[in-house]
């Protein structure tokens, strides 16, 4: 395939995020089956010390230009179209993530191509790509080529295990430089989370509630049970949305990333807004009364169940082992 | 029992709040004494801006519009306690309530999210839980005896039985529609029902204020009541019967109609040599509004229940014409959260905590709403331990010979 | 402040979907469609604008069965026009309606100008592309999607994007500018059936007929399937007690209690 692999880093407050490896992962791969070097291309302010974790990648592209400080899409855009121009690469791999999925867009905008999108997984087979996407809130997957030069595709998190695309290797960094003109759209500040009572990201256990639990009054059993754990209640954003519980306690794609040890959801049926906030965590328990509930596939335990009778119940177990 | 409807049509048109004194139902609205029965009867009252007293005196100062404006007539879940109680015979539920929500409702600016997304499912899916339509019947496939499914077996029958939403899709509210099949079979009464055409019959749409919405359900069902043969209709929903009773005859309904209840009692003697399962339960039965205070229908859920071996029937302080709302009528079944954000007590928990004080093991229900109801509220109540929630139907086909 | 809102309709997931015959796309024989989610926020997000600013919001969409409900509900809602592009097949491709709106939105007397161009920032269906930003690349206009909050002044809207942690950003957008809303600043309301009914005998639906335009052809299907369910979850089963039980075994195997 003529070109190289190229995934787009996500780097955010000072920090390479996660989904930035699991492209990693993921790129490497089908730089392997494509057998071109896999690029990675770091667009920022004074950020060259984290492209040196990009080590996975064969080569890091780094652009430093001040105008690429605040999160612009269109500024990181036209940098990106700027460099694909140059250095032709077969495809560009973009985060689907709040920050960076208007970046894929204009960019594909700026170059006349289609923007693939939800994609979960990719291939390189025969001179093509071959991607699968998710389509219709994950009802249907489809098998998909995409012929455009480059093919623009939006990853969706979770493709590949964030740790498979870590590297102690150093990377090999070259400087590129890019030129931005005055955006027409500015960044003015950034509005932090509300001052919550808890904060969920720190938390060992998390007790999640979904609209199954049908009523606010419900929240009590939760409540009981993440104080029986130690942990502390949660919700997905139909909940949040409700006023049951405030913005802070949201996990979600909108929400918290969390990644407790102890993951339990009550009455979520499993929306993959809500899986990206929470797929991380290192067990996950789910009660949900629809056995075809998508929470299943996601869960390592599973139960078909009444949340409001399951959740009281095992906190009175719970409660008699810990004495 | 009087068939009155709001809409009744005497010369003058369709009854509005305008020509209200045009008609006899609606001089009567104009007696009103200001007692206050009405307010002190209500479940809510307390907590409304505008119980009916107050509504009246507003419609005869010609303030109406003000009542317009307050969303206190959300409070009102259509229980008939009102109504019922009215000296002066004033059908506050059935005449004067419903025009005047059906303007509160059309003023409403922010309609609470839950009651919302039960109007949307409704329209949108014929259910108020938003589940497939061609998923209505479904239920059918794990009866203990065959349900025809009218379109499948193109004969006339005798009793075409409309089933109604949570009876199809609450997992609760199928066991009842199990239950009711069973019946059918063990009385030889010959029925079928409209599998997935059917659609919400929108009693407590229309109850709400949502009118525009029970006429287009009413459209719908109406049509398609017209395409099958059959004799008379037996419904197990509560709501669905007073809708088919008291609003359809407007549109041309003539069919003789049952509620399951009544109907079952009425083929007592063919069901009472079957009943042959002893259940050594203390039950105590709940008037539900619609088929108690509405329709008078009091002893015969009673002889019902008495007719199972082994069943001891306890009463709670309230019954009859007095008993307790269970709350989720009117619109107040997607309203919980509402309530709760004003700070009011659920209907439904202050009901089992009587219940509960009867000390029977059996709070026997009669309409599709009251199982999912109490039996929340049981749990918030800590009583689920002590105490379930069986509709009538479900303990006669416990009852039967298998 | 004038507004327009493109929207499209997408399969209703409330209904099971099947796989055609082909193999490759989604049977239609029992297809139902649902107004994108996201097009009825930034429906409500224009109303929510005319109620404090007043102005005039348009509607824009590709006809389809059942259309005409979705946009007289809009109607009887507060929008002030809508206008349906007709003489197109069911358009799977956002590519192409892409083409579609952008070339009506150029063409068409009196649909410009607007203050402000809204649509849903994503639909359930976006294989090929998401909207706004293309359509926005071809007026020339600025663009801004994920937004979650609008405020209009003179020439400039400040708009609120969504990142992860509950973080926000604020942004200012010269207007005229295209938004990618993900969700309004109130959930969309609710308007009586009775106000729809009215709308249908009182207002009018136009249709303008379809521009002809390219169809796309570098994404290309080759298989459609539901999803194979894999690394199901070991599934607890018995009473609420007896799965209390079990769940506790395997905390404390894992060190969790």
């Amino acid at each position: 395939m003529a070109g190289n692999i190229w995934i787009i880093a996500e780097a955010w407050r000072g920090q390479v995020s996660e989904i930035t490896f699991e492209l990693l992962a993921l790129g490497r791969e089908v730089a392997g089956q494509a057998g071109a070097p896999l690029e990675a291309v770091l667009l920022g302010s004074n950020a060259r010390e984290l492209a040196q974790k990009l080590g996975a990648a064969d080569s890091v592209l780094y652009a430093d230009n001040a105008a690429l400080a605040d999160p612009v899409p269109e500024n990181f855009a036209t940098a990106l179209a700027q460099l694909i121009k140059e250095k032709q690469p077969a495809a560009v791999l973009v985060p689907l993530t709040n920050l960076s999925v208007d970046v894929g867009v204009v960019l594909a905008a700026q170059l006349g191509v289609p923007f693939l999108n939800y994609c979960k997984d990719l291939k390189a087979e025969g001179g093509n790509l071959t991607a699968t996407c998710v389509l219709y809130g994950g009802k249907m997957e489809a098998t998909v080529t995409a012929s455009a030069k480059p093919a623009i595709i939006g990853i969706l998190p979770g493709a590949r295990p964030v740790e498979q695309g870590r590297s102690d290797k150093a990377a090999t960094i070259t400087d590129v430089a890019v030129t931005l003109a005055a955006p027409k759209v500015h960044f003015k500040r950034y509005l932090e989370s509300e001052a919550g009572d808890v904060d969920i990201t720190q938390k060992d256990f998390l007790v999640a509630v979904g609209r199954g639990i049908q009523t606010k009054d419900n929240l009590d059993l939760a409540e009981d049970l993440a104080a029986t754990l130690g942990g502390a209640v949660c919700g997905s954003r139909p909940v949040i949305d409700q006023g049951w519980l405030g913005l802070s306690r949201q996990v979600g794609k909108s929400g918290m990333l969390v990644k407790p040890k102890l993951y339990v959801m009550l009455g979520i049926s499993g929306a993959p807004e809500h899986v990206e906030g929470m797929k991380g965590s290192q067990c996950i328990i789910a009660v949900n009364t629809d056995a075809a509930a998508p929470i299943f596939n996601v869960a390592h335990y599973g139960v078909v169940g009444d949340a409001l009778e399951v959740a009281p119940a095992l906190t009175e177990k719970i409660k008699a082992r810990k004495g | 029992m009087s068939t009155a409807t709001a809409s009744a049509d005497n010369g003058n048109g369709v009854m509005t709040l305008e020509n209200l004194a045009k008609f006899p139902e609606g001089q009567k609205v104009y007696s009103c004494m200001q007692c206050g029965t009405c307010a002190a009867t209500c479940p809510y009252g307390e907590d409304s801006e505008f119980p009916p007293r107050q509504i009246i005196t507003m419609l005869q100062a010609g303030l109406i519009e003000e009542v317009f404006k307050s969303s206190s007539l959300l409070n009102c879940v259509a229980c008939y306690a009102c109504m019922a109680k009215c000296p002066r015979g004033i059908r506050l539920t059935e005449v004067l309530l419903p025009l005047v929500k059906e303007q509160v409702f059309a003023h409403m600016t922010d309609v609470p999210a839950e009651l919302q997304k039960a109007l949307q499912n409704t329209l949108r899916y014929g259910n108020p839980m938003g589940e497939s339509p061609r998923k209505r019947a479904l239920w059918t496939k794990t009866s203990p005896v065959p349900v025809p499914v009218l379109a499948e077996i193109k004969r006339p029958v005798d009793v075409l039985w409309f089933v109604e939403c949570y009876t199809s899709y609450h997992p609760r509210g199928q066991d009842n529609s199990r239950a009711t099949a069973k019946l059918f079979h063990a009385a030889g009464v010959d029925f079928a029902i409209l599998g997935n055409e059917e659609k919400c019959a929108g009693e407590c749409a229309r109850l709400l204020g949502e009118k525009g919405l029970f006429d287009t359900l009413t459209d719908y069902n109406m049509k398609l009541l017209r395409k099958y043969p059959f004799k008379r209709i037996v419904t197990g929903a509560a709501h669905a019967y007073d809708a088919f009773k008291y609003q359809f005859p407007a549109v041309g309904f003539d069919f003789e109609l049952h509620h399951t209840t009544p109907f079952f009692a009425q083929h007592l003697d063919k069901l009472k040599p079957r009943l042959t399962k002893k259940l050594n339960y203390a039950i105590t039965y709940h008037d539900s509004c619609c088929l108690g205070r509405h329709n008078g229908f009091y002893d015969e859920p009673r002889a019902l229940l008495q007719a199972i071996p082994g069943v001891k029937l306890v009463e709670m302080t309230h019954t009859g014409v007095n008993s307790i709302c269970c709350g989720g009528g009117g619109g107040g079944m997607w309203l919980d959260t509402y309530y709760a954000a004003k700070g009011y007590e659920r209907l439904s928990e202050r009901r089992v905590k009587e219940a509960l004080d009867t000390g029977a093991d059996v709070l026997a229900v009669s309409c599709p709403y009251e199982i999912s109801r109490f039996e929340d509220a049981l749990k918030v109540q800590g009583g689920d331990k002590r105490m379930v929630v069986r509709d009538v139907v479900e303990l006669l086909a416990e009852a039967l010979e298998d | 402040m004038d507004i327009l809102v493109l929207m499209k309709v997408v399969p209703d997931v409330v209904e099971e979907l099947e796989v055609g015959s082909d193999g490759k796309s989604l049977d239609t024989s029992f297809l139902r469609t649902i107004i994108n989610e996201r097009d009825d926020h930034a429906l409500e997000q224009a109303l929510l604008l005319k109620d404090k600013h007043g102005g005039k919001v348009t509607l824009l969409t590709l006809d389809a069965p059942d259309i005409d409900d979705v946009l007289f509900t809009a109607l009887a809602k507060g929008a002030d026009r809508a206008v349906k592009i007709c003489g197109v097949e069911s358009v799977q491709s956002t590519q192409t309606a892409v083409k579609l709106f952008g070339e009506t939105i150029a063409k068409t007397p009196g649909l410009l100008p607007v203050d402000l161009i809204l649509t849903g920032v994503s639909a359930i269906d976006d294989l090929d592309g998401l909207m706004a930003a293309p359509i926005a690349q071809q007026l020339g206009w600025p663009y801004a999607g994920v937004v979650t909050q609008v405020a209009l002044a003179d020439k400039t809207a400040t708009v609120i994007k969504e990142f992860a942690g509950g973080v926000r950003g604020e942004y200012e957008v010269p207007t005229p500018a295209v938004l990618g809303i993900q969700a309004a600043e109130k959930p969309p309301r609710y308007v009586p059936v009775a106000k729809v009914r009215a709308a249908m005998k009182s207002q009018t639906i136009e249709s303008v007929d379809a521009p002809a335009v390219e169809a796309a052809t570098t994404v290309e299907v080759q298989q459609m399937a539901k999803p194979q369910v894999t690394g199901h979850a070991e599934m607890l089963e018995g009473s609420p007690e007896e799965v209390a039980d079990k769940i506790c075994e395997l905390l404390a195997k894992r060190g969790l209690l």
